[in-house]
């Protein structure tokens, strides 16, 4: 019975959209307000009924119910109950499930809280959120249904693979596809914009929160992917140019190039016709990850969804989508007001070379993921893009923009005073040459690239402190008024500070990490002790135990370091019975922001276990810069300036915008 | 300066940054791009030694012989053609005889395969494409 309710309320859902897509826009046409509200009430009903679906799934998947096939395959009885509920989205059906989930929680939050926006632009934005919504459903119910049942119900589940019997899975594709499909509310709104022929200062004021939430659920999104990659995986890497990172990473970089673009939009009037576009290209990059992922198409890890009716199905979506709002655009943009004007040297101008070299990064992370399949269709020879190919591409590009990252938020509007930008970066720039000549002095001999990133990294993070030195006048008056001006200063100026900040952090981190990592490998018996950068970690036995639904084999090593013991690691190998795979558990020893990493490979005949240990040093920062960076975010977000509907007393917002200039 | 000075301006700047971004990814197409093959286009190709590559394809039964301090050597199959490998260090997870491979590395002079990554078929229902088109 549930099966068959989360079915139906899921074909209601899809003729809710499909009613959303059309009324609104033949409302706007008429001029005709009560079709126009048909939208919000559409919209609500819409993020009912999905929900209503996606709760029978969880339902099914809780009570293992294994005669719907969806639940048999990927859920066992002695599951524990996290991994049941997040079993529902650790298989394709279910993914995509929650991906239209989102998708109409998005469309009913601006339903919800959309009172302030134009009525026909909402009508306009909520019907190009039910298009893309009613491809989805159609998919759904026509290619990947996770309500179909099984005539003869077996009476044990599959399990679900282990790889992601974690607390990974439980955050890691929430978050992201929080992000991939928030982005759709930018490109619903650039699309209603493009259909209005209309668009202002006032479209990117309610743009950017928007932009900016789904921007910080992605950001969280990779960091936590990227860390479960790390220690569930058992390689200790924690990027690997992967097509299906990448396809999560094209979205990051086009969408915070649209943050930044909307925020000229936003303060000039300017760049207008380039946001749309970047608006468009950011999500039409999101669907692109979903066909990367979700078709199977590209040799990868993550892809576990093998069937090419679905990838031609997305294709098609992917098709439409891109190639219509593409289509639309070049016939509608030329149509908009260009913008004011800006001297090349200014905040806009900075502004600009943040979106030139982002979206350059992104077009060659685009090229390195594609080109493999473009020459395997074209001339079926077969190769692969690893970790070189960006490191030659994407890492010098990146470089360029780090250093510029300091002197955009230092620069006026309109016309910027670059050299003066540049003493009041002094400081910033004395940080940088001492971090560098301490990691020479300290690795004198080693790695040349490394200590310059060090003092590129040193830069970027005191830069960012300038920025907030110089906006409270730090040193200059005294200390008492600048702490009051640090009060009152406008949350998002604290939040960009942050953010900028957060990929100093995080560069230390790869840094580090990349050049100073120092591993052991080989295999050892009990008692056997293995030295790696100080530590001494000795191997006391191998005990096995019975797991719920797998059986392990557990290793207690001993650290100390200067014969002090530390702690105790105990990394493990697990075994799941039903489906016969194994997966590596990683123990890791947590020391400030470096790690120590044991993982374990198979034991041999002779009693001796093979085992991986890594010491990587500052490899927590890689993490924490992001953190930040969402961080930083989520303070601008809070920003009264920026909150949609809030409301405005004009001598506050006055008086924030003095402090912001 | 005028709007038409600052339009191009901007262009100038914008086609500097795509052709720096074009050569590097030709230079890196050119130097850092790893092709596939099964042994079989090995032997068609003659591949010699010291050029990298990916080789995919089924592991042997009864071939995977450990040596001492994680030497592993195993050969590769595509049904026509056979490669032995020498790989050092820890198998992934889900290495196993008979299922499919996917090695990273370079042949040798007597024509081993010295594999620095192996990566293994992913589980039942997923398949690297590289091995299930092997």
């Amino acid at each position: 019975m549930i099966a068959e309710s989360g079915h139906y309320a899921l074909v209601l859902a899809l003729g809710l959209a499909l009613i959303q897509s059309i009324v609104p826009i033949i409302g706007a046409r008429w001029r005709d307000a009560a079709l126009m509200n048909v939208a919000r009430s559409t919209a609500l009903a819409q993020l009912l009924f999905v929900a209503a679906s996606f709760a029978a799934l969880v339902t099914l998947h809780v009570t293992s119910d294994f005669s719907v096939a969806n639940v048999y395959e990927n859920s066992h009885s002695l599951k524990p109950l996290l991994y049941k509920i997040t079993g529902v989205w650790g298989n394709h059906e279910g993914s995509m499930l929650l991906w239209v989930s989102i998708l109409a929680l998005f469309g009913g939050l601006v339903a919800a809280f959309g009172n302030n926006l134009p009525l026909s632009l909402r009508a306009h934005v909520l019907a190009v959120q039910a298009w893309v919504a009613s491809a989805f459903y159609l998919f759904i119910l026509i290619t990947s249904n996770p309500f179909l049942r099984i005539a003869n119900p077996p009476i044990e589940g599959r399990d679900l693979n282990p790889v992601l019997q974690d607390i990974g899975l439980a955050v890691h594709p929430p978050m992201l596809y929080l992000g991939y499909v928030g982005f759709s509310i930018s490109f619903s709104f650039a699309v209603a914009a493009l259909l209005e022929g209309r668009i202002d200062a006032a479209w990117a004021r309610w743009v950017r929160p928007w932009t900016l939430m789904a921007w910080i659920f992605l950001t969280l999104g990779i960091a936590m992917g990227s860390y479960w990659a790390y220690y569930e995986l058992g390689w200790g890497g924690w990027w690997f140019w992967d097509p299906v990172e990448n396809a999560s990473l094209m979205p990051w970089l086009a969408g915070t190039a649209l943050l930044h673009s909307a925020l000229v939009m936003e303060k000039r009037n300017a760049l207008k016709v380039w946001t749309v576009l970047l608006s468009i290209l950011t999500f039409s990059l999101s669907l692109l990850g979903t066909f990367l992922v979700r078709s199977g198409v590209l040799t990868s890890v993550h892809a576990f969804a093998t069937d090419p009716t679905r990838g031609v199905f997305i294709l098609l979506i992917l098709f439409v989508f891109i190639g219509g709002s593409l289509s639309l655009y070049a016939w509608r943009a030329p149509a908009l007001k260009q913008g004011g004007l800006f001297a090349p040297i200014s905040r806009e101008g900075a502004l600009v070379l943040n979106n030139l070299l982002l979206t350059t990064a992104c077009a060659t992370v685009f090229i390195g993921t594609l080109y493999p399949l473009a020459l395997e269709v074209l001339t079926g020879e077969k190769i692969s893009v690893g970790a070189p190919f960006f490191n030659f591409t994407f890492a010098p590009l990146f470089v360029p923009l780090l250093l510029a990252v300091p002197f955009g938020p230092l620069l006026a509007w309109k016309r910027g005073d670059l050299l003066g930008a540049a003493q009041r970066l002094m400081v910033a720039g004395i940080a940088a040459l001492v971090a560098m000549a301490l990691v020479l002095a300290w690795t004198y001999g080693g790695a040349t690239l490394a200590p310059l990133a060090i003092g590129l990294a040193a830069f970027v993070i005191v830069g960012a402190l300038c920025d907030l030195a110089e906006r409270i006048a730090l040193f200059r008056i005294p200390l008492s008024l600048s702490l009051r001006r640090a009060r009152g200063l406008p949350r998002a100026t604290w939040g960009t500070a942050f953010a900028h900040a957060g990929l100093g952090i995080a560069l230390i981190g790869i840094v580090c990490e990349t050049t100073w990592n120092s591993e052991y490998i080989g295999s050892m018996k009990p008692d056997d002790v293995a030295r790696v950068a100080g530590y001494e970690l000795r191997l006391d036995g191998l005990n096995p135990r019975q797991g719920p639904n797998f059986r392990e084999m557990i290793a207690q090593f001993t650290v100390t370091r200067d014969g002090e013991k530390v702690s105790v690691m105990t990394p493990s190998k697990r075994n799941f019975t039903t489906r016969g795979a194994s997966t590596t558990e990683a123990a890791l020893l947590t020391r400030g922001a470096s790690q120590l990493y044991i993982s374990l490979g198979d034991v041999s005949a002779d009693g001796a276990i093979a085992v991986r240990i890594y010491h990587k040093p500052l490899v927590l920062m890689i993490w924490w810069g992001p953190v930040l960076m969402a961080f930083g975010g989520l303070l601008s977000l809070s920003d009264r300036r920026l909150r949609v509907g809030a409301p405005k007393p004009a001598k506050a917002a006055a008086r924030a915008l003095q402090a912001a200039e | 300066m005028t709007r038409k000075q600052r339009r191009l301006t901007l262009i100038g700047c914008a086609l500097v940054v795509l052709a720096i971004a074009a050569g590097l990814v030709l230079n890196a197409l050119r130097d850092s791009i790893v092709f596939f093959s099964t042994p079989s286009m090995v032997a068609e190709k003659h591949l010699g030694p010291g050029k990298r590559f990916r080789l995919g394809g089924l592991v042997q039964p009864g071939s995977l012989q450990r040596g001492d301090n994680l030497a592993v050597n195993f050969t590769v199959a595509d049904g026509s053609a056979t490669l032995p490998v020498a790989y050092k260090g820890i198998l992934p997870d889900l290495f196993r005889e008979g299922q499919g491979v996917v090695a990273e590395g370079a042949l040798d002079a007597s024509g081993v395969f010295r594999a620095d990554t192996v990566l293994a078929k992913h589980d039942e229902t997923y398949m690297p494409k590289d091995v299930a088109d092997a």
